[in-house]
């Protein structure tokens, strides 16, 4: 069968199930279970309005539950046993982490991870962050918008090919078809340089593809915050005969830190999930790992799913403390 | 805002440069790769793609025709062509018989050839071979020839990689795969979402609260932790690797961010008019259809947008849930990732095929990017 084909059915079999669980179910609630009409309508009615509630969110609470809450507590529980030969698991304590803890590559992740943490939220904030107030103050500004935000459509994996052509190297003596080779000779550069086999420097060398990605973002949520400060108050420093910096530092800064923090933590979750930048680029060569692709490595190359589960903990726990931080938000909210 | 109370900004200038600088700076890597696709690989290989919009002078290494075209005028023997092949061309700068000179005549020149005879090239390629006696051997002379080309571009790329190529260059199958994993994985994690979203929002129930707060936390949860207890769980039900996986792993992994902003969007709904349906007599199923999904549009096209972009650039799920030792359900991504590491070089291939999985989302990106900058902004700005 044609894969066009073959797509388009299972398309409509999946869609049509879908809907069909609730029209069904909603039916079978009302007219079968609990039928508003008899003796019993009034009583039938509040009992089908005690359950439709959980009629309506049965399937996404089984997803969540299933395919997030689960895998947690699983992967907590795989990372403290071992696999034994011919199948099953014994339980081995914290030994999987002590492994994780003697490995070089583990902590080469880790530091890479810090320099991730540290360096792509910050870049792509204040890139982001000066797009947004140059854009705001000119006539073309929304078509330059789009044009920073496109590569958020970009696959991470057609990120990595458009910067390791932007990377390439040609032996000496030829055409370098790179561009920063192709500078960097031009500059004076005694030989072509490959970029991404240079320990340590080749990681930012990968950190450019993510903030190149996230600036964008940045961009459109940050210059929303600056649309959205009072008027007044600028209206108010520029009577006081305050300069462009010093009403962009003093007044509109402190007014959109909130938004800030907020882009500057999506953002991290990010990087601590890069995964296809590093994977498609150098796959972790030349001391450029980090934790999702030692984990990749450790779970599907070494088949090691007790370091691997642990290593996936130690993401977890990263991420955290901003989960809390969010949890916490989210619920101050509410009240 | 800054030209209130009649001063101009002195610095519009300085801005406008500086945006235009930081749009060259964004878009230009993109353009590399675009250009790149529509280059041959011995162009890619012979200049920078920079330089591909200007005419570039190159050396070429040109045949004349073979002896056994020679035709006989009076006395003499005479092979005459052109040295370019059909639909190339080029104005001729210098030209020579030898490579070690290849700069030593001039268009219109005419050369003694070693083995006997002269030629004459003008500038447009053109040769006249002259001999008193016959010319002889199996092929043409030899002209190194410097030419200054018009830029030169191709599609036989992209013909090549969606419908010619063989093996890895082939992306159309990967095209069909990633669609197939897309849609289904868009539209299935939305309608389920949004059922819950509704009941979250408009309905009361004890535990609300709870719930809301954990799909709140779950949205953070790095799908890393996921892989192996759902690969275990996927073998364990016997669904294995395939379709039905990924989609069921796409549809788990989206539904807290759709329902965190379906809920948040349809909360802001009036409350009236959801109020006088219900006493009118309608069912939470027919408030549900008739009413809130309708007005949840902008909601919904924001998340679709956002499902769809992360399915179909996705490579992480369809590695683990997806794609099996055979390589029949490969997806665009992976193929991508396979040819960076089997065809590093073969720069024309390697952009075309990027570009073929890029542009589908890129043209989502430019039609939707209103729903899309709307969501970003319901789903982070609080």
């Amino acid at each position: 069968m044609h894969p066009a084909l073959q797509g388009l059915i299972t398309i409509i079999v999946g869609v049509s199930g879908c809907i069909g669980y609730f029209y069904f179910s909603n039916q079978f609630l009302d007219k079968v279970l609990f039928p508003a009409r008899g003796p019993n309508i009034g009583r039938n009615i509040n009992r089908a309005n005690l359950v439709r509630p959980w009629l309506f969110l049965f399937p996404a609470l089984l997803a969540l539950g299933l395919y997030l809450a689960y895998p947690v507590v699983e992967t907590l529980r795989l990372s403290l046993t071992e696999r034994v030969a011919g199948g099953g698991y014994t339980f081995v304590g914290l030994d999987n982490y002590k492994q994780l803890a003697i490995e070089p590559k583990f902590w080469e992740a880790v530091r890479n991870n810090l320099f991730w943490l540290l360096i792509v939220p910050a870049a792509s904030t204040v890139f982001g962050l000066l797009a947004a107030q140059l854009t705001d103050r000119i006539k073309w500004g929304n078509l330059a918008k789009s044009l920073i935000f496109m590569p958020m459509a970009i696959s991470f994996v057609g990120a990595a090919v458009i910067w390791k052509l932007v990377y390439d190297a040609r032996p000496m003596g030829q055409e370098q078809i790179g561009v920063l080779n192709a500078i960097y000779v031009a500059l004076g550069g005694d030989e072509p340089m490959t970029w991404l086999t240079i320990p340590f420097w080749n990681n930012f060398f990968l950190m450019v593809v993510l903030v190149w990605i996230q600036t964008g973002f940045a961009m459109v949520i940050l210059s929303a915050a600056l649309r959205g400060i009072p008027e007044e108050t600028i209206e108010a420093a520029i009577v006081d005969g305050a300069n462009p910096f010093q009403i962009f530092f003093k007044i509109k800064l402190p007014q959109i830190s909130g938004t800030i923090v907020v882009v500057w933590t999506t953002i991290t979750l990010v990087v601590l999930k890069v995964f296809d930048i590093v994977f498609a680029m150098t796959n972790g060569q030349w001391e450029t790992q980090v934790l999702a692709n030692y984990m990749f490595d450790k779970l599907f190359r070494a088949n090691d799913w007790g370091v691997g589960s642990a290593s996936a903990m130690v993401i977890m726990l990263l991420v955290l403390p901003i989960l809390v931080w969010n949890v916490h938000n989210a619920r101050k909210e509410m009240r | 805002m800054d030209n209130i109370a009649g001063t101009k900004s002195t610095l519009t200038w300085a801005v406008n440069l500086s945006v235009v600088a930081l749009v060259f700076l964004w878009l230009f890597p993109t353009l590399g790769l675009f250009v790149s696709s529509f280059r041959t690989g011995d162009q890619i290989s012979a200049s920078g793609w920079w330089k591909s919009m200007f005419p570039s002078e190159q050396n070429y290494t040109l045949r004349s025709a073979a002896p056994d075209t020679q035709v006989q005028e009076g006395a003499l023997y005479v092979i005459e062509g052109n040295l370019f092949a059909e639909g190339k061309g080029g104005e001729i700068s210098v030209w020579g018989i030898s490579s070690k000179e290849i700069d030593s005549f001039v268009p219109g020149d005419t050369a003694e050839l070693r083995k006997g005879g002269t030629v004459t090239v003008d500038a447009a390629g053109n040769y006249r071979m002259e001999n008193t006696e016959p010319f002889e051997g199996s092929r043409g002379t030899r002209v190194f020839v410097t030419a200054v080309s018009p830029p030169e571009f191709t599609t036989e790329n992209y013909g090549r990689v969606l419908f010619s190529g063989s093996g890895n260059d082939k992306m159309a199958k990967a095209f069909f795969n990633t669609l197939t994993v897309t849609i289904p994985a868009t539209i299935i994690p939305i309608v389920v979402a949004a059922f819950a979203a509704y009941a979250l929002a408009w309905m009361d129930f004890r535990g609300r609260a709870l719930l809301i707060a954990m799909v709140v936390g779950l949205l953070v949860v790095p799908l890393q932790l996921a892989l192996i207890p759902l690969l275990k769980f996927h073998n364990g039900i016997g669904i294995g690797k395939g379709y039905l996986g990924v989609w069921m792993a796409h549809t788990g992994f989206g539904l807290p961010l759709a329902i965190y902003l379906l809920r948040n969007y349809m909360v802001g709904l009036p409350r009236d008019i959801i109020e006088n349906a219900r006493v009118d007599g309608a069912t939470d199923f027919q408030v549900f259809t008739k009413i809130i999904l309708p007005l949840s549009f902008p909601a919904l096209a924001s998340f679709a947008i956002f499902q769809f972009l992360w399915t179909w650039n996705d490579l992480l799920v369809a590695k683990v849930f997806l794609i099996d030792a055979t390589g029949e359900t490969t997806v665009m991504t992976n193929q991508i990732v396979e040819l960076l590491g089997t065809r590093g070089g073969n720069w024309e291939i390697l952009a075309t095929a990027a570009f073929v999985s890029i542009a589908v989302p890129l043209g989502v990106f430019f039609a939707m990017q209103k729903y899309l900058v709307r969501g970003l902004l319901a789903g982070s700005v609080k």
